[in-house]
């Protein structure tokens, strides 16, 4: 390690070049958004819902095309037409979906064991160790032989982790990896994303609004608003030192602040008929 | 003005959806040769598909017989025909009643059972992990549930009519007291095999690629919601029925048109 | 449910439906008499064919020795002509005649032929002179009409 430099900010693994993205002309979910995202971090991306955070996962795998702009993937501009490339994008891609989209008609064994059997010729020997040794690592090796209908949601939420590592990609995206757990399972679930960070060498991203855990976690945060625009971006401690009123008040959960609590309405005298003297 | 704008609109939608649909169909067929590679998946398929439904079709088969039987023995009495019981039976079935009722009882059980759960799977995002394991859903999924389909319904329709048959039997036989060397015999007469049997496993099979379709297309096009996929197999019940009963007019005016 | 389990389901069912389909050919229909042996071909005129079908029985003393293949109208003479498959081994002499008989009061309708003397039988390809057209109703009851009128007509002329 000695004499190795260290890594520069300009080691990019995905970049989001003004990108700009809607489902359709009505509604534009990514304006004009540049981002960045290091080879080897854990980078977090914040916000609150309906500000494009899932778009953008799935504009880097390549599910959508961008309207305009570039996604650019370890150099390479992602293409959508091009299924060879794709094919190669995502067989270095891991992706842990909000409620672990396990196969329900498989076993706990059978859905990690499935990209494998899938994706490569391993011997069936071979796999079950690699199988078992990736439920290792998420805790969950014993629970091999159990049906996807017996397992619990923390649980699941790690069967689809094991899932997601099963080929050792090297960009692992979680969607939503906190969402709905007990704090135990927060925890364990944030230990081991930022555990298997480190040991693999790989880039993570993750999407979330859980403050504490990602902070907890991740070497850089990105946080995003409506439309996705790009509110602020920074290391958790800066963030959290945050003047900006908007960063302030999403780091510290405040129902009021340029995030309006109230929808708009009318006037509440309107509402309630009270500016009208019989 | 509006009104026409209006109905524009909707007619342009209505045909938008019979274009993906029809899209969703080619598709279906060009990953069928990838399906037939994994059998395995189809072999599943078949018993989740065609297994599950043998229960409800082995005793409606029956029913249907026992009450044909019935029916027509009232009514040919009076012409001195009851002796052709067996032969009405079995030309009624074979032709008509096997393919088209198990196609409707098809559409309700295995047909809703399918919308759900590729609905589901959408909802839950099965679908979007596979495609993000650079594996396709349609070859995966789809094309295996579709071959099942194919080949469960013309057996399911087969075993319909020959329960259907052996209950006619029981009750002829059995109850009326018709007597059995003829009960087969007539019926052995004057039933072909190959346009009468024939034709009717041509039906079930053009029914089995009807139900199964459909159930597939509206479990893939649904909402993820809880009411998009209840509204979705309603749809799929609908759709199939009125699929299979259409397109059995067209094929029995075209296989039994007394030339 | 085991990967083995299925299977074996699976293949039940396919055998039972496959025996379903052997009971209806052949219980049921008539796969079991379709002579799958050779058979020749004979060709018949008839003035009128009346309501005989493609597929329809070839009758002799009423056993089935073969099926009806081919019905079309001589556009010279305005016969119907009709093609018939016999099966092999069954032969008929060369002055047999067939007629279109139908079976039963309302039933469908057939060729029976009737067997002649010649020494000779027919070979393939040969034409059957002898033949009965199918009983017309129209005709029926207008012969009878003819006949009535006729018997009243001979009275009346024995009368005078």
């Amino acid at each position: 390690m000695l004499g190795k430099s260290l890594p520069e900010m300009s080691d990019t693994f995905i970049e989001i070049d003004h990108v700009t993205f809607g489902y359709d002309a009505s509604r534009t979910i990514l304006n004009d958004l540049s981002l960045r995202f290091e080879r080897g971090k854990v980078t977090a991306v914040l916000g609150g819902s309906g500000c494009g955070k899932t778009t953008l996962l799935r504009l880097i795998a390549g599910v959508h095309a961008a309207n305009s702009g570039r996604v650019i993937v370890d150099g390479e501009v992602v293409n959508v037409r091009d299924r060879a490339q794709l094919y190669r994008l995502r067989r270095r891609l891991g992706m842990l979906f909000q409620f672990g989209a396990l196969f329900t008609d498989l076993t706990v064994y059978e859905n990690v064991a499935f990209p494998m059997r899938e994706m490569t010729d391993l011997p069936e020997a071979l796999i079950h160790d690699l199988v078992l040794m990736k439920l290792n690592a998420v805790g969950l090796r014993g629970a091999s032989h159990l049906k996807i209908s017996e397992v619990s949601g923390g649980m699941a939420r790690r069967i689809a982790l094991a899932r997601a590592i099963a080929l050792d990609p090297e960009l692992i995206m979680y969607d939503e990896p906190f969402a709905g757990l007990d704090l135990i399972s927060m925890g364990v679930a944030a230990k081991l994303i930022r555990t298997l960070n480190d040991v693999t060498g790989a880039t993570s991203l993750v999407i979330s609004h859980d403050v504490p855990e990602c902070m907890a976690i991740s070497d850089w945060v990105i946080l995003l608003a409506g439309g996705g625009r790009l509110v602020a971006q920074g290391t958790p401690a800066e963030l959290m030192a945050s003047t900006d009123p908007e960063v302030r008040q999403f780091v510290r959960g405040e129902p009021d602040g340029p995030v309006k609590f109230h929808y708009p309405a009318r006037e509440m005298a309107d509402d309630f008929g009270l500016g009208v003297q019989p | 003005m509006n009104v026409l704008a209006l109905i524009g609109a909707r007619a342009l939608s209505v045909f938008r959806g019979w274009g993906r649909a029809a899209l969703f169909f080619r598709d279906l067929l060009l990953a069928v040769p990838a399906a037939l590679r994994r059998f395995g998946l189809v072999v599943t398929q078949i018993h989740a598909i065609g297994n599950r439904s043998l229960v409800i079709i082995l005793a409606s088969g029956a029913a249907v017989g026992f009450v044909l039987a019935l029916q027509m023995y009232y009514a040919l009495v009076n012409y001195g025909a009851a002796e052709s019981l067996g032969l009405v039976v079995n030309l009624s079935l074979v032709r008509e009643l096997g393919p088209v009722v198990t196609a409707l009882l098809f559409a309700g059980r295995a047909g809703t059972s399918l919308t759900a759960e590729i609905g589901l799977m959408k909802a839950g995002e099965q679908i979007a992990a596979l495609e993000l394991m650079a594996i396709d859903p349609r070859q995966r999924v789809l094309a295996p549930r579709f071959l099942a389909g194919l080949v469960s319904m013309p057996l399911l329709a087969i075993l319909f009519s020959a329960v259907g048959i052996l209950g006619a039997w029981l009750v002829a036989v059995g109850l009326i007291g018709i007597d059995p060397g003829n009960f087969w015999s007539i019926q052995q007469n004057g039933v072909d095999v190959w346009r009468d049997v024939g034709n009717g496993v041509v039906k079930s099979t053009v029914f089995g690629i009807i139900c199964t379709s459909v159930a597939l297309y509206q479990g893939y096009e649904t909402e993820a919601t809880p009411e998009g996929v209840a509204y979705a197999t309603t749809r799929t019940v609908v759709i199939s029925s009125l699929a299979v009963l259409g397109m059995d007019f067209i094929l029995t005016a075209l296989m039994f048109s007394t030339r | 449910m085991s990967k083995k389990s299925i299977e074996t389901l699976v293949g039940l069912f396919v055998v039972l439906g496959v025996a379903a389909l052997l009971f209806v050919s052949l219980k049921a229909a008539n796969l079991a008499s379709f002579s799958s042996g050779e058979s020749y071909r004979l060709q018949a005129r008839f003035d009128n064919i009346g309501g005989l079908k493609a597929r329809a029985p070839v009758r002799s003393a009423g056993v089935v020795v073969g099926r009806v293949t081919k019905i079309a109208l001589d556009a010279k003479t305005y016969q119907g002509v009709v093609t018939l498959e016999i099966s092999q081994g069954v032969e008929f002499p060369k002055d047999s005649s067939a007629k279109i008989l139908t079976a039963g009061l309302l039933g469908d309708q057939y060729i029976g032929i009737e067997p002649g003397a010649d020494d000779k039988n027919f070979v393939a390809g040969d034409v059957i002179k002898q033949t009965q057209s199918a009983v017309v109703l129209e005709n029926l009851i207008g012969q009878f009409l003819f006949n009535k009128a006729a018997d009243a007509g001979t009275e009346a002329g024995d009368k005078k």
